[in-house]
């Protein structure tokens, strides 16, 4: 019962930061990128205040032997720099300063005036499948 | 740097970071958005999925609720780039699902949970996508005029 709230309120938190800081606005995070341009710092500013949080503050709540709510906390178990992991981010990021859209600010904007995430999103969560078919048909 | 905005991108930041920090005390979870989206794509398909859609959707709805109420508050609405071809949009975003569902994350599972993780992989990937982002950018706007 707490679990979905607590999500809810995360969720609502999370928009409300990347609506503030602006990381809504694709031409934003695109300047960022452009350090031969007029090059806009912000998004270090964002990243490195999130950062600053998470770096303190995950380290007393993973001193808990469980979440609050929850039978323990799921955190990711592999620990190689493989291809997957590389070749992927590098793709992510070919993406990412192509459309100045990454998963977070195109979806937190589908009903905030911009209808560049209804053809964003559905390409986005259709890559992704993709990826994944892919993957179940080569291993098996 | 005029439109350099240093303070509400830390106040920004600083929510982005209590998120995560409040979805990982409480739930147990990474605040990663690519994982969580695509998860929820899952659910259709996978077990493991299904037992997960209910909290990743409502997770997602909080978002497009958060930032919504926040334009709305102060009587804007999100830019859109307008520039930009519907091709170039569906080719981004291919490229974004398909690399993030492959690296398992985005700026915000590796870059801001990873990070704060100190998670080697986490932090290969974020210099990775910040490398051929820059680099995208410096080659169409700078090489290609687009």
């Amino acid at each position: 019962m707490m679990q979905p709230l607590v999500s809810l309120v995360a969720g609502v938190v999370f928009g409300l930061g990347l609506a503030v800081a602006e990381m809504t606005n694709p031409l934003k995070v695109l300047d960022f990128l452009d350090l031969a341009g007029n090059w806009d710092p912000s998004l270090a500013f964002v990243m490195g205040g999130a950062v600053m949080v998470t770096l303190v503050a995950f380290r007393f709540v993973l001193r808990r032997p469980v979440p609050l709510y929850g039978d323990r906390f799921h955190l990711p178990t592999l620990t190689q720099l493989d291809r997957k992991l590389l070749g992927g981010a590098a793709l992510f990021g070919i993406g990412w300063g192509l459309a100045g859209y990454c998963p977070g600010p195109a979806l937190a904007t589908i009903l905030s005036g911009n209808s560049e995430t209804w053809l964003f999103v559905p390409a986005m969560l259709v890559g992704g499948a993709l990826q994944r078919w892919q993957s179940r048909h080569t291993s098996s | 740097m005029s439109n350099f905005t240093p303070v509400t991108g830390l106040i920004g930041g600083l929510l982005i970071g209590a998120s995560a920090v409040v979805l990982l005390a409480g739930t147990g979870r990474i605040a990663g958005i690519s994982n969580i989206a695509h998860g929820l794509i899952d659910a259709w398909r996978t077990h493991q999925a299904r037992r997960l859609w209910l909290w990743r959707l409502l997770f997602l709805l909080g978002m497009v609720g958060g930032s919504w109420a926040w334009f709305t508050l102060t009587g804007r609405t999100a830019n859109p780039r307008a520039d930009i071809s519907p091709v170039l949009l569906i080719v981004a975003g291919l490229l974004v699902g398909y690399g993030t569902s492959l690296s398992n994350g985005c700026t915000s599972g590796h870059g801001v949970c990873g990070l704060g993780r100190l998670s080697l992989r986490s932090l290969a990937a974020t210099g990775v996508f910040m490398v051929t982002g820059i680099a995208t950018v410096f080659l169409t706007r700078h090489l290609l005029g687009l």
